[in-house]
C-alpha cells in the first residue's frame, strides 16, 4: 500500500514537472521531435547492449572516442592516446568537463566505468581483453590488456564515463546506487548523470522521453543548436512515416524500403541513406545435412543465389550485395571478393558432389527482425529450387525465432550480424568459428561449420598490434571463407533516415546507427 | 441483487483463474524473454544465470504456484520491460484506452441512434439507402485500412489533380477534394491535463481533443455500421407492433411515438449487443492504438507480446477477462432497469 501511494504521488509530481517543462519547449524554435522505432529500454547504459540504449548513450553521455563516418576515431573525452608497451595504453582525458550533476569529470570516473563494464552481463564478454584500468593522475588513465590487443580503441567507443560520485552510495531502500539489475528497478535505470549534450528531464517508458540541452556541455565548438528533444517511440513503420509526413515529428529512423520513394518525393522532407554494416545471410547445418559438409555443395548454394537480384528488386536498392562478411570501411574488408551467381556452374558442382538430383532441406527465418526478412528467405528458397534443393521454409516472429534458432533443429537458418567492435574478426568469432561451448567461440555458428585454418588465422590477427599487418591477415581469412563458403552472404542492409526540411541530419548520421544529435543543426526557414 | 453480484464476483474470479492457467500454459510458446533482455553477443552462460534468477527454469507447476500465491495477494509480478509491477503498468495505460473507447462510444451513440431511427421510419428515402450503402462498406473495411486512409487524408493531406486545372469547375473540384492535412497522426499530444493520479486526460484541451479524433473515428468505424443496422432492424420491427399502432390511433404525436414508445423497446437488444461490443472494442484498440501510436493498453499488449514480457501478458489477459465480466454485469443491471420483467437471479425477487 505504501508503495502504491508513493507511486501515485510520484506520478502526480512527475506530471506537474512535465507540465512546467513543456512551456519553454513549445516556445523554442530548436526543439527536435524524434520518432524512433524504439526508445531506450533502460537509462542504465550498462544494463543492456542494444541500439536504443547506445543511441541514448550518445545523447546523455560521451564516449572516450567515437567513430566518424569513415570509421576513423574522433577524440571525445579522451584527447590523446598512446601505446606505452604491448599491453598498456595511456589516455589523456579532456579537462574542464562536468557531469550533469555538477561533479567534475576525472580519471577516477573512467576507471569506475571500466570496472562496472566488466561487471555487466552484456559487456563482460566484450571487455574480457581488458585486465585493469588505473588513474595515473586526474587526467591520465592507463588501460592494461591481458594480451596485446589491437582493438582497444574500438572498445573505447563503448566507454561512456559515468559519474562515479553520483552512482556511489546507497539508495533510501538500502540498495547500491551503482548496481546493475537486469530488468529490475535499480537506481541507475531511473537516474542519469553523464557528460553528454542532453539531460533527461522526463521519461515515460514506451511513450516518450524528454531531453533538454545541458547548459555546461564541454563541447562549445559544436554547432549543434538543438535545445530540447522529445523522443516518441513509433514501432509501426507506416505510422512512423505518416508522423513525419504530417509534420508530427521532425526526424525518423528506419524508413521502410516500401516507403523510400514516397519519402524521397514528398515536399518538405529529406531522405538520407547510409550504407549499413549489418550482414544478412544464411547458415547451413552440417550436423543435420550431410551434403552441406561438402564444400562443393556449399559453393553451389552460394552460386545459385542471386545477391544482386535480391538487393535490386526485393530490397529496391536498399542494400549492398555482399560477397564477404565485413563491409566496406572495416579493416579486413577485401575488395576482390564480389558476389557470385552462376546457375550452370552451381548445377555442375552439385553433380560433381553426387547430388545432381538434389535433396530436401528445412529452412527457418524471422519475419520481423531484418528488413524484408521473410520475403528474402522465400526468394532464396525459390532460387535453391533451381539446383534441385527443395526448401521447406518456416518463418516466425523474433520472440519465437531465437529460441528456435538455439535448438539448431533446422537445416538452414537466416541470421544477420553486426560486429559490436566494428571489426571483421568479430564476425568470424561469432558466426563461423568452430563451436566450442567452453570458450563460447562460434556461439552463433548454426551448423557446425568448422575450418581450423581460418580460426587460427583470425585468432592470430586478433593479437597483432600492427594494424596494417592485421588487416592483411583478415583479408586473407575472408578470401579463405569465400572459397570454403562457411556462411552464405546476401547483403549489408542499408540505413535510411528522414527529416523535415532544415533539420540537417546528413552530417550527424552514420553507418553505426547512432546519430550524434549533440552536433545536429536545425535551420528552420522563417514561417 | 446482492446474491447476483456475489455470483458475478465468483464468475470474475473463475475467469481470472482459467485465463491465468491458460496464459501460463502457453508461455513457452510466446518466446524467450531473456533473448529480448540481452545483446545478441551475450554468451549462453550469462543468459542461463538470468534465466535462473527469474525462475524460468522451474517446472510449470512451481512457476504457477509461485505466481498464484503472489497474485492472491495482489502482486501480479514484475514486467520485464517496464521494470515495474505489471498491475501498475496496466493502471498507467488504462486511462488512455478508456478515453479512446469512451470517445468512440460517444461517436457511435450520437450517430447510430438518429441514423438508425431515420432509416427505419423512412426506409425508402434516398438518404436511408445512402446510409445503408455506406454501412455495408464500413463493415467490410478493416480498421487498419480505415486508420491509414484517415491519416493520409486528414494528417498528411492529399492533392487532387484529377480534373483539368485550367477550367474553373476543374480547379474547384480539385480544390474541393484536396485536403490540407495537419491533424495529428500519432500519440496523445503534449497538452494533456492531469485529472488524478495516473489519469492524464485528452478531453480537456483543444490539442488533446484533436489527437483523439482520428483514433476514435477509426475505432468507431468498426461498430458504427453494425449499430445503425441493428437499430434500424429493431425499430422497423417495433413499428409493426400492436402498441405502436394503438398509440398512433390514439392520436399521440408521431414524434412521441417514435422516440419514446418505440425507441425504448428498440434499445433492449441494442444494450445487450452494445455491452458485449464495448468489451470487444477494448480488444480492437490493439490495432487502432498500434497505428496511431496511442499509448494505451492495446499498444502496450502488442509490445509485450513482441518482447515476450510474460508477466505483463498474463496480467493483461486477466484484466481484460475482468473487464468483460464487469461490462456484462453492468449490461444485466441496466437490462433489469429498462425492462423490469427481467429477473437477475432467475428467481422471484
Amino acid at each position: 500500500m505504501m508503495t502504491l501511494k508513493k507511486t501515485l504521488l510520484a506520478s502526480v509530481i512527475g506530471a506537474v514537472v512535465a507540465g512546467t517543462t513543456l512551456l519553454p519547449m513549445t516556445a523554442s524554435a530548436e526543439t527536435l521531435r524524434i520518432g524512433y522505432s524504439a526508445d531506450p529500454e533502460t537509462l542504465d547504459i550498462h544494463e543492456q547492449l542494444s541500439g536504443g540504449v547506445l543511441r541514448f548513450s550518445h545523447m546523455a553521455f560521451d564516449p572516450l572516442v567515437r567513430w566518424t563516418k569513415d570509421f576513423e576515431f574522433e577524440p571525445r573525452l579522451a584527447t590523446e592516446w598512446e601505446q606505452v608497451d604491448e599491453t598498456t595504453m595511456r589516455m589523456t582525458l579532456r579537462e574542464g568537463v562536468t557531469f550533469h550533476s555538477g561533479n567534475e569529470f576525472t580519471a577516477k570516473d573512467v576507471v569506475w566505468t571500466i570496472e562496472r563494464l566488466k561487471e555487466s552481463p552484456d559487456y563482460r564478454a566484450i571487455f574480457e581483453p581488458v585486465a585493469s584500468a588505473e588513474a595515473v593522475d586526474d587526467y591520465t588513465v592507463e588501460i592494461v590488456t591481458t594480451e596485446p590487443y589491437p582493438l582497444l580503441l574500438n572498445l573505447a567507443t563503448y566507454i561512456f564515463p559515468m559519474d562515479s560520485e553520483f552512482y556511489s552510495g546507497e539508495t533510501e531502500g538500502g540498495n547500491d546506487k551503482g548496481e546493475i539489475v537486469k530488468a529490475g528497478n535499480s537506481f541507475a535505470s531511473r537516474n542519469v548523470s553523464g557528460t553528454g549534450p542532453f539531460m533527461v528531464t522526463d521519461r515515460r517508458q514506451g511513450v516518450r522521453v524528454d531531453f533538454e540541452r545541458f547548459e555546461d556541455y564541454w563541447d562549445t565548438e559544436s554547432e549543434g543548436n538543438v535545445s530540447n528533444i522529445v523522443l516518441t517511440p513509433i514501432a509501426e513503420n507506416a505510422s512512423r512515416v505518416a508522423a513525419l509526413l504530417s509534420g508530427g515529428v521532425d526526424f525518423i529512423d528506419a524508413v521502410p524500403p516500401n516507403d523510400l520513394d514516397r519519402v524521397r518525393e514528398a515536399d518538405g522532407v529529406n531522405l538520407v541513406e547510409v550504407d549499413g554494416t549489418r550482414i544478412i545471410g544464411f547458415q547451413m547445418n552440417e550436423d543435420r545435412v550431410e551434403a552441406f559438409q561438402d564444400a562443393r555443395v556449399r559453393q553451389a548454394v552460394d552460386l545459385a543465389i542471386n545477391q544482386e537480384g535480391i538487393a535490386d528488386r526485393l530490397m529496391r536498392g536498399f542494400a549492398t550485395p555482399a560477397g564477404q562478411i565485413s563491409p566496406k570501411g572495416y579493416s579486413g574488408h577485401n575488395p576482390d571478393l564480389t558476389p557470385r551467381y552462376d546457375i550452370e556452374r552451381a548445377k555442375e558442382l552439385m553433380a560433381e558432389a553426387g547430388y545432381a538430383d538434389g535433396f530436401s532441406v528445412e529452412m527457418i527465418a524471422p519475419n520481423n527482425r531484418y528488413v524484408n526478412d521473410a520475403q528474402i528467405a522465400q526468394a532464396v528458397a525459390n532460387m535453391l529450387a533451381q539446383i534441385n534443393i527443395d526448401v521447406d521454409l518456416r518463418t516466425m516472429p523474433l520472440a519465437q525465432y531465437w529460441p528456435e534458432y538455439d535448438t539448431r533443429q533446422s537445416d538452414m537458418a537466416m541470421i544477420g550480424w553486426h560486429a559490436d567492435t566494428e571489426d571483421t574478426a568479430n564476425f568470424f568469432q561469432y558466426l563461423t568459428f568452430c563451436f566450442d561451448e567452453e570458450t563460447g567461440a562460434g556461439q552463433y555458428n548454426y551448423g557446425g561449420y568448422c575450418n581450423e585454418e581460418i580460426d587460427a588465422l583470425v585468432t592470430e590477427a586478433d593479437s597483432e598490434t600492427d594494424l596494417e599487418k592485421r588487416n592483411e591477415m583478415l583479408r586473407e581469412a575472408e578470401a579463405m571463407l569465400y572459397e570454403d563458403v562457411g556462411y552464405i552472404t546476401l547483403h549489408w542492409q542499408n540505413l535510411a533516415y528522414a527529416a523535415a526540411e532544415g533539420v540537417e541530419i546528413e552530417p550527424v548520421v552514420n553507418a553505426l546507427d547512432f546519430p550524434y544529435l549533440g552536433d545536429l543543426v536545425i535551420n528552420r526557414s522563417d514561417d | 441483487m446482492i446474491a447476483f453480484l456475489i455470483k458475478r464476483l465468483m464468475h470474475a474470479i473463475l475467469v481470472m483463474f482459467v485465463i491465468s492457467v491458460l496464459a501460463f500454459a502457453i508461455q513457452d510458446n510466446l518466446g524467450d524473454p531473456i533473448q529480448q533482455m540481452v545483446g545478441q553477443s551475450v554468451p549462453e552462460s550469462e543468459r542461463e544465470e538470468i534465466r535462473e534468477r527469474f525462475g524460468l527454469n522451474d517446472p510449470f507447476l512451481v512457476q504457477y504456484a509461485r505466481f498464484a500465491k503472489n497474485a492472491v495477494q495482489g502482486d501480479f509480478g514484475y514486467s520485464y520491460f517496464y521494470r515495474e509491477p505489471a498491475l501498475e503498468v496496466i493502471a498507467r495505460h488504462l486511462p488512455a484506452t478508456l478515453e479512446l473507447v469512451f470517445a468512440a462510444t460517444l461517436i457511435i451513440v450520437l450517430l447510430s441512434v438518429p441514423i438508425g431511427v431515420y432509416s427505419a421510419i423512412k426506409p425508402r428515402s434516398p438518404i436511408s439507402r445512402l446510409f445503408m450503402g455506406i454501412s455495408i462498406i464500413g463493415i467490410s473495411i478493416p480498421v487498419f485500412l480505415t486508420a491509414i486512409v484517415l491519416i493520409q487524408i486528414f494528417a498528411i493531406g492529399v492533392t487532387v489533380t484529377l480534373f483539368p486545372e485550367s477550367t474553373g469547375w476543374g480547379a474547384w473540384l480539385n480544390d474541393f477534394f484536396s485536403t490540407e492535412g495537419n491533424m495529428p497522426s500519432f500519440g496523445r499530444g503534449y497538452d494533456l491535463v492531469n485529472v488524478v493520479g495516473n489519469w492524464d486526460t485528452n478531453l480537456a484541451t483543444w490539442n488533446g481533443l484533436q489527437h483523439l479524433v482520428l483514433p476514435a473515428v477509426s475505432l468507431a468505424s468498426i461498430m458504427l455500421p453494425l449499430f445503425i443496422r441493428l437499430i434500424r432492424a429493431e425499430m422497423m420491427e417495433v413499428l409493426q407492433s400492436e402498441y405502436v399502432k394503438y398509440a398512433r390511433a390514439k392520436g399521440i404525436s408521431m414524434r412521441r411515438v417514435y422516440f419514446v414508445h418505440a425507441l425504448k423497446n428498440t434499445m433492449l437488444p441494442v444494450i445487450t449487443v452494445g455491452g458485449v461490443q464495448i468489451g470487444t472494442m477494448v480488444a480492437y484498440t490493439i490495432l487502432t492504438e498500434t497505428v496511431f501510436q496511442w499509448p494505451g493498453m492495446g499498444l502496450m499488449f502488442l509490445d509485450a507480446i513482441n518482447r515476450a514480457d510474460i508477466p505483463l501478458i498474463v496480467t493483461y489477459l486477466m484484466i481484460v477477462g475482468v473487464i468483460f465480466v464487469v461490462t456484462n454485469t453492468i449490461v444485466d443491471l441496466i437490462y433489469g432497469m429498462v425492462n423490469p420483467t427481467v429477473k437477475l437471479t432467475g428467481k422471484p425477487a
